[in-house]
């Protein structure tokens, strides 16, 4: 078992780490596959640091713990409580039995259908499933029933542990208006706002008005940008009221909302806190979280660029004051906007393990679930303050199944068809609940993984951040990984000059992809008609002798037309071994490579420099789609004849799509406010789509007339259904 | 007769401007001739003249007014589809030999005629090819059109080595009469002999009407390109005056038309250059004729590779869809797999693909699609592609996951139980290698038509998920307990709904986990590869056309 656990990469560590036999002979053969064995990689090499990876197996624990979440947060906790020797429970819906989670558990119950308010929140069926597996505890991930009381509560009067904090603690923080107020009498800073629940839009405007614009509208008991609106006037106030409470109401069941000044241009920094039942706290360190699409975290990394050792002090002393004053236990999470003058303001209390812990984890060599569990079991923390270091810097980019290019990603759903973790590249984590064959659904969270990396430094996790995107095989959805390659590689990221308006600020026409440099497109062009070439040379390779002999053209010299958006660009490639000698715009490249054509994941020099790039479709008619610095460019490979013919083909009609409105997203139709007949103006709402629990409002392109609606309320539609058809 | 005149209104029109207009190529393309035009030219000059000519087609002119019509010329395809430098023309001085309405003038004549043919590569490998010039009346088919056509059909067939029809012709040639439709009559006669010797390809680009399209509808695959060609017997007009039907040309016979609805077509691309490199990367799956094997091309896909998503690819509710051609793509080399007729009878899924660099074809009922189920489109578009396999010595392939035949007066009307017995005797007539996995439902008669041990399948095996019975669990109950038993049905699904009552009879070979479906696929292969079967001796089958 041992020599297993070193063929999948195992170092000295990993025997210190492995001391429980028990528990990583369960470990290994559960994995049979090394794929899977390697998923472990990260927190058998990186635990090296790891101080509380170091398990005392004579340490008493719960014997069985239920976790009552999916995906990555459950695969995640499943992992440390494998280490711990903890028998797990996993619970799924009928559309997740085959999920990742399910096969790493020891037992799995199914809790109800794929809608996640009768599965995932299903309290009766979760309790049923702790009762038939006679759980002793419960780890609730986040979201879902993370921050419940009436789940925290039902589990205590039934005596199953809670990994979490107590009832008393989520219901202070988990209602915004309450741990304002709380928050205030700890003496931490707090943001100028209403603290009181919001009547009606009339109300809402007035509150807005005496605060001042902007202001936010924002759920009471919501979380994770949910339910959460920017006003900047008293027409969108009415409109945020009315979006928000709807969403507040869909995503939390409470559609009480409460309104605060907004702090244009903050950064979103965040204090990780542990606590125990023994009224002992400690911070461990900031995490910096200000990149953002619609309030929601894209790239987290620990620590911030931005703290000095005198700020991140007071930060932490406000968290952990706020922590004791609410006799906290367990991990939590106090979360600051801190505006340029590094004046700082609490902003809410996450009363659960976040999602973008690992990069706290990463830094302090800490595991949070362990010291989760051990809290919950009752022992007292094995840390003091002064303990907790930063070692080095861990940056998590968060890959999401959405397309980048639609307001910084709109969902996609699909099969994983191809899928393939960057473990090979050293100081790398992931996190993630899929495999490839997972089907990313409408019903939850389009997030595939979190991404992590480490290095001593800031820039060694970026540098190696890059090289894991570019490492990352995903096939079968759209997928962020071009947006967050050109964040992590754009000079005012490098320089730790962000803000939460970081997207919209750098790029307020959307985001287009990578911008080439000619140099860099140079690049692309050669490594597209290698490809090209490598293709065509292979298909003239048959095996075997035929009857009729093959006679291979003579062509040492490849007289190629490459099209890369408006422009074809001439090139010339010939070939010498596995090495192309490519020539365009006068310039000579060569191009080596194995050429497997394969493998999805391609390593290519260019001159020297070694690239990685990723072939992601490719057909007769030369149409090559090509992964090259994180973005998929298309390109047209034609011989120079064929380009040449290729001009007298006709050109095909576009749809006029102005008078069409699709959906963008597959989601659920909320409410359409039109009716064949009706004139609309340009920008009017037409249709309102619900998907991941976000609201969208689809206006008209164009004023017109309504020549059809082809959708109705209650209705579930896929990307680019027509819904709405004007004159 | 009226069936083979070309009634496309418009290339008539075209045609006869064509001829009104008619100043030699000669005079366009010499200048010195008119200085030098009382010498008598040499024979090389001559030579040189009219091999000149023949590369101009119709002239300057027509070959713009094809290009303005989004369209290449003959020779321009001929250029695109064979290897640079491969093409050896034949019979480029042949003229027509019509004396009728003018045509004997000199004018008239065109070197090469209103067809190029001739013999080249395809990716190092032989083919033959013949293109109609629409630049050269129209590309109307006259007796030496027919001749030319006909003597390189003839070499292939006894050189082993397909046929690629490049369509692009008005219809007959009018003034010619009866020698036209004997032409017609000659290449239909070896279209037919040529039948299973070796592969015939049509490659639609223009106009093909009346009795002209009854020779794509003889070869073995007929692509289309969008837009620009055109399939039928009578032409919009002709339509309108018998059945008063209004109806376009793209709407009676364009490329949507026979690729989604009529299931003439095999596929259809979006232009000519398009259509031209498919047919390349098409031709690389086919083997020269029926006594070559299937091509073996290069593979870098490792043919001992684990599928693991195949193991969770079938949902546990057997009501629920997936799509089979994820399974195609996740087995086959590469991921590559080239659909036959992918929008016909989408309830069936065929095409080429390569198994450890060999190509295969692959049949496989479609879940997405009416539940997979077989009716009479899909079995008659199965039938054919199986016997194309077992013809040219392409193993064989099959998913199966049938809910059985599609019920209902349409199909019982439409004559199902004969069009779902050609799939059978296609799939029990074929001697090539067969090897048959079972996804999920094989239900009733359908079962044994997808490739069944019983029908001599070589290598059939059952995933976990497999149900193999005469029908789904519900309708059995039903029948066997009259709609009472509740438990009776959770017994008949213990009992049935799973691959042992197949396996426990050697009816399936083995159940395999998916994930290692391709593996198993690749073995065998190269076990079955030297597989010998024959059938009794017959003058031919009587299949139940």
């Amino acid at each position: 078992m041992m020599a297993a656990a070193a063929a999948a990469g195992g170092v000295s560590s990993l025997r210190r780490v492995g001391a429980d036999g028990r528990s990583l002979g369960r470990l290994f053969v559960a994995r049979t596959r090394i794929a899977e064995i390697s998923r472990w990689r990260w927190c058998l090499i990186n635990s090296r640091t790891f101080q509380s990876a170091v398990y005392d197996p004579n340490e008493k624990t719960f014997e069985k713990l239920l976790i009552a979440n999916r995906g990555e947060i459950a695969c995640r906790v499943i992992k440390t409580c494998k280490k711990m020797g903890i028998k797990t429970v996993a619970v799924h819906s009928d559309v997740d039995s085959n999920a990742v989670h399910v096969k790493m558990a020891d037992e799995a119950v199914c809790v109800g259908p794929a809608p996640t308010s009768k599965s995932y929140l299903n309290m009766d069926a979760i309790m049923e499933a702790i009762k038939k597996t006679r759980a002793q505890a419960v780890h609730p991930g986040y979201g879902f029933l993370s921050e419940n009381k009436e789940f925290s509560k039902r589990l205590e009067s039934e005596d199953i542990a809670f990994i979490g904090p107590d009832m008393h603690a989520i219901q202070a923080m988990g209602d915004k208006i309450e741990s304002k107020i709380l928050a205030k009498n700890a003496k931490v800073n707090t943001i100028p706002g209403y603290d009181g629940v919001v009547k009606d839009a009339d109300e809402a405007v007035r509150i807005a008005r005496e605060i001042g614009y902007p202001v936010m509208i924002k759920a009471s008991a919501g979380g994770g940008g949910k339910g959460m609106r920017i006003a900047w006037d008293d027409e969108e106030t009415r409109e945020g009221f009315r979006f928000s409470s709807q969403e507040a109401a869909s995503s939390f069941g409470d559609d009480r909302l409460l309104i605060e000044k907004f702090i244009d241009n903050p950064r979103h920094i965040e204090i990780q806190v542990l606590a125990d039942k023994h009224g002992n706290a400690l911070w461990l360190n900031e995490r910096e979280c200000s990149i953002q699409r619609r309030n929601q975290k894209v790239i987290e990394e620990a620590p911030s660029t931005f703290l000095d050792p005198e700020t991140r002090r007071a930060m932490g002393e406000q968290a952990v004051a706020l922590a004791k004053a609410v006799k906290y236990s367990s991990a939590g999470t106090v979360e600051f906007l801190v505006d340029s003058k590094k004046n700082f303001y609490f902003l809410e209390m996450n009363t659960r393990l976040q999602v973008e812990h690992p990069i706290t984890e990463c830094i302090t060599s800490l595991d949070l679930v362990q010291e989760m569990i051990r809290v919950a079991k009752g022992y007292p923390l094995r840390h003091k303050q002064n303990d907790i270091p930063i070692n080095g810097w861990a940056v998590e980019c968060r890959v999401y199944a959405e397309d980048p290019y639609k307001s910084f990603g709109l969902p996609s759903i699909g099969r994983l068809s191809q899928y393939k973790e960057p473990l090979h590249v050293p100081n790398v984590r992931v996190d993630s609940g899929v495999q490839q064959g997972s089907e990313i659904s409408i019903y939850y969270d389009p997030m595939i993984s979190k991404l992590i990396t480490y290095g001593s430094n800031r820039s060694e996790a970026l540098q190696r951040m890059e090289e894991a995107l570019d490492n990352y095989v995903i096939r079968g959805v759209a997928h962020n990984i071009a947006l967050l390659r050109e964040v992590i590689t754009h000079p005012r990221f490098v320089q730790g000059d962000i803000s939460t308006k970081f997207l919209p600020d750098v790029y307020p026409d959307g985001f287009k992809g990578h911008k080439l440099e000619d140099s860099e497109k140079r690049e692309l062009l050669v490594i597209a008609a290698s490809l090209y070439v490598a293709e065509q040379l292979r298909s003239q390779r048959f095996l075997g002798t035929p009857r009729v002999s093959v006679i291979q053209p003579d062509a040492n010299n490849w007289k190629l037309s490459v099209q890369l958006g408006d422009t074809a660009h001439s090139v010339i490639a010939s070939c010498q071994g596995s090495t192309f000698l490519v020539e365009v715009d006068g310039i000579k490249l060569s191009v080596t490579s194995e050429w497997n054509l394969a493998s999805p994941l391609l390593s290519i020099s260019v001159d020297g420099v070694q690239r990685i790039i990723q072939c992601i479709s490719q057909d007769a008619s030369g149409v090559f789609s090509i992964q090259f610095l994180g973005t998929v460019y298309k390109l047209h490979i034609l011989t120079k004849l064929a380009a040449e013919l290729s001009k007298y083909m006709p050109e095909k009609v576009v749809e006029d799509t102005s008078s069409i409105v699709r959906s963008p997203m597959p989601g659920a139709v909320v409410a359409v406010s039109v009716k064949p007949g009706d004139m609309v103006a340009e920008g009017q709402e037409i249709c309102v789509i619900e998907a991941m629990k976000m609201q969208n409002s689809l206006v008209a392109a164009k004023t017109g007339k309504v020549k059809a609606v082809h959708c109705k309320a209650g209705e579930t539609v896929g990307e680019g259904d027509e819904l709405v058809e004007l004159e | 007769m009226r069936c083979f005149n070309p009634v496309n209104q418009t290339v008539m029109a075209s045609m006869r401007l064509l001829l009104a207009s008619w100043r030699p190529v000669s005079r366009l393309c010499r200048p010195f001739s008119t200085s030098s035009s009382l010498r008598a030219l040499t024979v090389p000059e001559r030579i040189e003249e009219k091999r000149r000519a023949a590369m101009l087609g119709g002239g300057k002119a027509r070959i713009e007014a094809q290009h303005r019509r989004g369209k290449l010329t003959a020779r321009e395809r001929v250029l695109l589809l064979l290897d640079p430098d491969s093409f050896v023309e034949y019979d480029m001085f042949v003229e027509h030999r019509c004396s009728d309405f003018g045509m004997e003038d000199d004018k008239n004549k065109y070197p090469g005629d209103s067809v190029v043919t001739g013999q080249g590569r395809i990716n190092g490998r032989l083919a033959y090819v013949f293109s109609q010039d629409f630049t050269v009346f129209g590309g109307s088919l006259s007796g030496a059109h027919a001749q030319k056509i006909c003597k390189i059909m003839d070499q292939a067939a006894m050189v082993g080595a397909p046929v690629i029809g490049l369509n692009d012709s008005g219809g007959a040639r009018i003034q010619e009469g009866v020698e036209s439709l004997a032409g017609y009559a000659d290449i239909f006669l070896r279209n037919v002999l040529c039948s299973g010797v070796v592969p015939q390809i049509s490659l639609i680009m223009g106009p093909c009407a009346g009795g002209a399209v009854y020779s794509p509808a003889l070869t073995d695959f007929t692509f289309m390109v969008k837009d620009t060609s055109y399939l039928f017997i009578t032409g919009p007009d002709v339509v309108k005056s018998v059945t008063n039907e209004d109806v376009t040309q793209e709407q009676l016979g364009g490329a949507k038309t026979h690729s989604a609805v009529s299931g003439v077509a095999h596929n259809a691309f979006e232009n000519d250059v398009d259509a031209l490199l498919n047919l390349r990367e098409f031709f690389n799956y086919l083997p020269l004729s029926n006594k070559d094997p299937a091509p073996v091309r290069e593979c870098h896909d490792p043919s001992n590779r684990l599928v693991p998503e195949l193991d969770t690819i079938v949902p546990m509710e057997s009501t629920k869809a997936y799509d089979m051609v994820d399974i195609i793509h996740a087995i086959v080399d590469e991921r590559e797999f080239f659909e036959i007729m992918p929008s016909y009878a989408r309830n069936i899924v065929i095409g080429f693909a390569r198994m450890n660099g060999r190509t295969v074809g692959i049949v496989g009922n479609q879940p997405k699609v009416a539940s997979g189920c077989l009716d009479i489109n899909s079995s008659v578009k199965g039938a054919r592609f199986v016997r194309f396999c077992d013809a040219f010595n392409i193993p064989l392939i099959t998913f199966v996951d049938v809910p059985g035949f599609l019920p209902g007066t349409a199909q019982e009307y439409g004559g199902i139980i004969r069009h779902g017995a050609k799939l059978l005797f296609a799939f029990a007539e074929a001697t090539v290698p067969k090897i048959t996995i079972i996804t999920r439902k094989a239900y009733g008669g359908a079962y044994d038509v997808m490739s069944s041990k019983h029908l001599r399948g070589d290598a059939n095996y059952a995933w976990p998920t497999a149900e193999v019975a005469v029908m789904g669990a519900k309708g059995a109950v039903q029948i066997i307990f009259r709609g009472k038993g509740a438990h009776a049905e959770a017994e008949y699904v213990e009992k049935f709904a799973n691959p042992f009552p197949a396996a426990t009879r050697g009816f399936v070979d083995d159940i395999i986990q998916p994930s290692s479906t391709r593996l198993r696929i690749c073995r065998d292969l190269e076990v079955l590869a030297s597989k010998k079967q024959s059938n009794p001796w017959k003058k031919h089958a009587n299949i139940p056309l």
